[in-house]
């Protein structure tokens, strides 16, 4: 009896509506992408939870390292202008 | 950073309550603990598609058939979301089945009990959900990042759950002279292997307070089971059924219940097998896994032929 | 009226079983994740069983879907011999499953536009979920044709069997032609090129060989005349609302 295989793993993305963010929610099991994709809807979108979905193959992400971090993410915490609570608006002035 | 620094960090995340993901550095116990409980936490729901699985073509109604059909795919999404976060560790899923499958991991051994009568279906949704989210409203503060979210996305979908179970259990409470026996019965098999769900006392329990510390666990296992006693007996009343506790009493000064010891040598001989549907549970398993393995693997030949083709193109 | 019945309910009871069928299944799928989207196939099976039931039990009047799904004796059940056929090994499953969904798909399109506003409204629902059924059904076909040697084998065997019971999803009895004349549905057998061509195309992809032309019965599910499978099958169904006849579920 060889090994049992069960399959490659998949990351899942779902965008709840059109015009939104597409948002990691968890991953699955499947051998080739039409099956991914009928499992990533039979799995995360029952509730109709999906207006989109997008498949990448676990093996294919890249991610940040965390001893990467700090390099990596913390310069950009000394740019506080960049963040619109920076600025104080004159009174009067809304939405902006 | 030497090991004792990264500890130290490590600590000072917890306990500021920021997750911990999977490229971060984290101590060997902290991983192995994590892959056991996530994983387990897998299988319970699998095998415990099992019990309810066995009723499913005996629905009484086309109602119920539905909604327990439902139910039990719910329980298996939930299985896959817990595996995927239990990979997130590095070990793969084909290692859990054999784990499994090898008698190395276990499962919530409530789930060994047999399903004997519909309204074990209503007393399973109802305690045994009902104690299940108890303890899954807990743990979405756990320490582990992918373990929160399954228990958030978890939590979300399982409310409906106790709710099923429940209005079975009412219906049968309302229903003619043998339901209400039915129901009453199921009760009291199910009542304590539910409080056994939560686990041995503190005070006995091997990983408990390692797990406190690290926030794998954010609450005891006694404090939950106090949690799941107290919501429950009032449920139970309304509908006009007993607990098979001649101790349960509520205790006005600690505005909690009393209730009876627990019988601590049933859980473990369950625990070590020796229960009603041990066996059955594992071989069913196993039986599903061995049937299936022809389809795994044309799945995987087929896949590997059309990929083989795309690069050749 | 009593045509539109019959017919309501050969559609209902169809369904009604290919779900049970799929419900016996559940947690013995050879992966997880295909454990879930059979169940979802059943789950959606059932929801089309019970509106159309409920449709049959409006137009019989003093009754409902439940007690047609759990109190009618054998012979009244209209549901067609294939999908009374056992879940023998995953490959009969998907042939089983396939073989209707090609069928069911041509059915419902052509229903959304019947004569009777609420089979032409069950219609229209149903064709989104069995579009996506056969999507995967027929995918299934072709990866277990082109896998291995084994599953080539055993999705061959499986159509091999299953084939003749094919032949009754396109007879047309007596009320079949009044309901076509009714404009209510169409003839099945206005439906069996489409569906032979459909399906030579998919076998063709999975290097299956069709199977040879098998007539096999006179006797049809649709006229209440069943194989020795459905017996058991409505034993362990209908079990509790019989064995308690008063009570409420």
């Amino acid at each position: 009896m060889g090994k049992d295989n069960q399959g490659v793993l998949w990351e899942v993305f779902i965008q709840p509506k059109a015009g939104g963010t597409y948002k990691h929610v968890g991953s699955l099991h499947a051998y080739d992408k039409e099956m991914a994709m009928q499992s990533a809807r039979d799995l995360y979108t029952r509730r109709s939870e999906g207006n989109g979905i997008w498949l990448v193959k676990g093996e294919d992400i890249v991610s940040s390292q965390s001893i990467d971090d700090e390099a990596f993410f913390d310069p950009a915490n000394d740019k506080i202008y960049r963040h619109p609570t920076f600025y104080k608006m004159p009174d009067g002035a809304k939405h902006i | 950073m030497e090991d004792a620094d990264k500890l130290e960090a490590f600590q000072a995340k917890i306990d500021d309550d920021i997750k911990i993901e999977p490229k971060d550095w984290m101590p060997e116990k902290y991983r192995q603990n994590l892959v056991r409980q996530i994983s387990q936490h897998a299988h319970s729901e699998v095998i415990g598609m099992q019990p309810e699985g066995n009723w499913l073509t005996r629905a009484p109604s086309l109602r119920s058939k539905k909604i327990l059909m439902a139910k039990i795919q719910d329980e298996g999404g939930h299985g896959l979301y817990l595996y995927c976060a239990a990979e997130t560790l590095g070990v793969k899923r084909e290692q859990f089945l054999q784990w499994l499958h090898e008698g190395k991991a276990k499962y919530s051994s409530v789930f060994n009990y047999p399903t004997l009568t519909w309204a074990d279906i209503g007393a399973i949704g109802w305690l045994v959900d009902g104690a299940a989210i108890v303890n899954q409203v807990s743990l979405q503060g756990t320490s582990y990042g992918p373990y929160s979210r399954a228990m958030i996305k978890i939590c979300m979908e399982e409310s409906f759950h106790q709710r099923q179970g429940y209005e079975i259990m009412a219906t049968l409470a309302k229903g003619t002279v043998e339901q209400k026996e039915m129901a009453q019965d199921a009760l009291n098999r199910w009542w304590w292997p539910s409080l056994m769900m939560f686990g041995p006392h503190d005070s006995e329990s091997a990983h408990s307070s390692q797990s406190l510390k690290w926030r794998i666990k954010r609450e005891s296992n006694d404090e939950l089971r106090q949690k799941f006693i107290d919501k429950t007996i009032g449920q139970g009343e309304i509908i006009g059924l007993t607990f098979p506790d001649p101790l349960l009493k509520w205790n006005e000064k600690i505005q909690h219940y009393d209730y009876s010891p627990i019988n601590w040598d049933e859980f473990w001989n369950v625990v070590k097998g020796f229960g009603a549907g041990n066996k059955k549970r594992l071989q069913h398993h196993r039986k599903a896994h061995e049937d299936g393995r022809w389809v795994r693997e044309a799945a995987k030949a087929y896949a590997d032929k059309k990929s083989f083709k795309q690069k050749s193109a | 009226m009593k045509a539109t019945i019959d017919y309501t309910l050969r559609l209902g009871d169809s369904a009604l079983i290919l779900s049970h069928r799929i419900a016996e299944y559940c947690s013995k799928a050879p992966h997880l994740e295909e454990d879930l989207a059979i169940t979802n196939v059943g789950l959606d099976l059932l929801g089309q069983a019970e509106n159309l039931l409920t449709y049959a039990a409006k137009l019989k009047g003093n009754t409902t879907a439940d007690e047609l799904t759990f109190k009618r004796k054998e012979k009244d059940f209209r549901c067609v011999h294939l999908v009374e056929t056992p879940n023998i090994d995953f490959a009969y499953i998907l042939a089983r499953q396939f073989l209707m969904d090609i069928y069911h798909n041509l059915l419902y399109t052509k229903l959304a536009d019947s004569s009777d506003e609420t089979i032409a409204g069950i219609s229209k629902k149903a064709i989104k979920e069995v579009r996506y059924h056969l999507q995967r059904s027929q995918d299934w076909v072709v990866r277990l044709g082109q896998g291995t040697e084994e599953s080539h084998q055993r999705i061959q065997n499986a159509f091999d069997e299953l084939w003749m019971y094919t032949d009754e999803l396109f007879f047309d009895n007596s009320t079949d032609k009044e309901v076509a004349e009714k404009g209510i549905a169409p003839l099945n057998s206005s439906l069996k090129a489409e569906w032979k061509e459909k399906v030579n195309q998919v076998l063709q992809d999975a290097t299956l060989k069709i199977p040879e032309e098998i007539h096999h019965t006179l006797q049809y599910g649709k006229n209440g005349c069943h194989t020795e499978y459905l017996g058991f099958l409505l034993a362990e169904m209908q079990h509790l609302p019989l064995l308690y006849p008063d009570a409420k579920w």
